[in-house]
């Protein structure tokens, strides 16, 4: 089970939408909506970022961040917008002929077909296998227009079982994680807990004791809410020492 | 936050929590989040507060305008209290007509209030039977993680405390021009407040966050306010669909003085 979800935070940190995995220090700077990020032709604007003439502007409010020729922004608050691939924590809403509706905590909720189960699901006992308020680990493999399909098929996904689940704020999620996972791997290692982390921002924590648990999560809301420091994996083993 | 619903697993982890008398932020099950108290935070209303419950916040304001009495209480003023729950405050709230909560939220703090006979209406009248000055009391959250009722209800008594009944003209109009030191008539002594146990499990809780709240099968709230010296409940409501035992409600009893008498010190020494 542990080795399951260990991988399954690598399809997580796969689709982490995190900085360039060079190893060189990038600077950021907080930004805010139309303030010029870089002049030149050379720069490309990517993610949060739109080209006026010579200059590279900012979309959003967050941090901006230039590596290389890409130069992008990272949101500091924003909601989750789901794409193919992403792995997310979601809640059973409602069972129906043909699968499960799942709250992804998003604007439409996801479908979750009973041939996504990674067994044989009797049609007739869907609610043994999941019921409503019930909580998975899936992955999304389709967004359309009609909707957004998960699965279960895959390494780690399936039913959460015991825990707990919270939330911190989507656009944060990469900083949880940190480069190549270093950072949910210092809170799992330091509290010894299972941990999931969604994509959509919840996240999924399970541990021997209570008092780990509750640890984790604040190990957890502390890095989510350190949006300017920089070299804060260090910090954090400050943190472990000192709580 | 966010707009799931509460699963099964937080609910099950917090019932188990509780049972072991532990919350995730620290506090004991009975302990309150600290409580900020703000006034004047609007120009144009006789009396306003802004109360702060950890993340809770809840801005409150007092109007006075005129009024006709009711029928049946034609030597008495009129007290309204109202709730706007603006969907900025919470994702559960939404645009469109009032819904269970904002029903029962303003209806729960006029109950503490007009229970407790802190207002002398009596003395809100101008002309018996014809014109008498109308209190409003108007709760907007300005964000909900949970314990609304109770925030509430202590920003409504500390705006109240603060309000000043407005001058009246040559012509008896409200002058709204000069700014007004006449007092709302209030009893000093009585400060009615109310409070809410939740229960998960066979766990009571009190002031509790979003998430537990959410997960929570019941609540009793409880107004209180000092009668002859001694704390009375004067109003009590239930909610949700478990059952509260004898002994259950006997412990609240015993808590509430001892929270009465918390929360009014911290008014007090604010006011």
């Amino acid at each position: 089970m542990k080795n399951e979800i260990n991988e399954a935070h690598e399809a997580v940190e796969d689709n982490s939408t995190d900085s360039s995995n060079s190893s060189e220090p990038v600077e950021r700077r907080p930004i805010v909506p139309g303030e010029v990020i870089v002049s030149g032709e050379d720069f490309l604007p990517g993610d949060g970022t739109r080209r006026d003439g010579e200059n590279v502007l900012a979309n959003r409010f967050g941090l901006a961040e230039i590596s290389g020729r890409v130069v992008k922004v990272i949101p500091i608050f924003g909601a989750f917008i789901p794409r193919k691939g992403n792995v997310i924590i979601g809640r059973v809403a409602d069972i129906n002929f043909s699968g499960w509706m799942i709250d992804i905590d998003y604007a439409s909720s996801a479908f979750l077909g009973i041939e996504e189960c990674p067994r044989f699901i009797n049609r007739n006992e869907m609610d043994q296998f999941l019921a409503i308020g019930d909580v998975i680990a899936a992955k999304i493999w389709g967004v359309k227009s009609k909707g957004i399909d998960l699965t279960l098929k895959g390494k780690g996904l399936g039913k959460l079982e015991g825990g707990f689940i919270f939330r911190t704020i989507p656009s944060r999620v990469p900083r949880v994680i940190g480069r190549e996972g270093s950072m949910i791997t210092l809170v799992k290692e330091k509290t010894s807990c299972q941990i999931t982390v969604g994509q959509n921002g919840w996240i999924w924590i399970k541990g021997e004791k209570i008092e780990d648990e509750i640890k984790a999560r604040k190990a957890i809301e502390f890095i989510a809410s350190q949006v300017l420091v920089s070299g804060l994996t260090e910090k954090m083993e400050e943190w472990f020492e000192n709580n | 936050m966010s707009s799931m619903e509460v699963t099964n697993l937080t609910r099950e982890k917090l019932r188990k929590m509780f049972a072991e008398g532990k919350r995730f932020d620290g506090r004991k099950l009975d302990e309150f989040r600290d409580l900020k108290i703000e006034f004047d935070v609007s120009n144009q209303a006789e009396g306003s507060a802004r109360v702060r419950l950890g993340k809770t916040e809840v801005v409150v304001g007092i109007k006075l305008g005129f009024g006709e009495p009711y029928p049946d209480s034609p030597d008495k003023g009129n007290l309204m209290v109202s709730a706007d729950l603006l969907p900025l405050a919470s994702p559960r709230f939404e645009h469109g007509p009032p819904g269970f909560n904002a029903i029962e939220l303003p209806r729960l703090v006029d109950r503490a209030i007009r229970a407790s006979d802190v207002i002398n209406l009596s003395d809100l009248v101008i002309e018996e039977g014809k014109k008498v000055w109308t209190v409003f009391v108007d709760l907007y959250p300005i964000n909900d993680d949970g314990n609304l009722i109770d925030a509430a209800s202590f920003g409504a008594i500390a705006a109240l405390k603060k309000a000043v009944l407005p001058l009246l003209d040559k012509d008896g109009k409200i002058d709204h021009k000069t700014k007004s030191t006449n007092p709302v008539p209030l009893a000093k002594d009585i400060a009615p407040i109310s409070f809410s146990f939740f229960k998960l499990g066979d766990s009571l809780i009190l002031d509790p966050t979003r998430e537990e709240q959410e997960a929570s099968e019941a609540r009793i709230t409880f107004g209180i306010s000092t009668f002859e010296g001694k704390p009375m409940v004067n109003s009590c409501q239930k909610y949700g669909e478990d059952l509260f035992s004898q002994e259950e409600i006997e412990k609240a009893m015993s808590l509430l003085p001892v929270k009465f008498e918390e929360i009014n010190k911290k008014l007090k020494s604010v006011l």
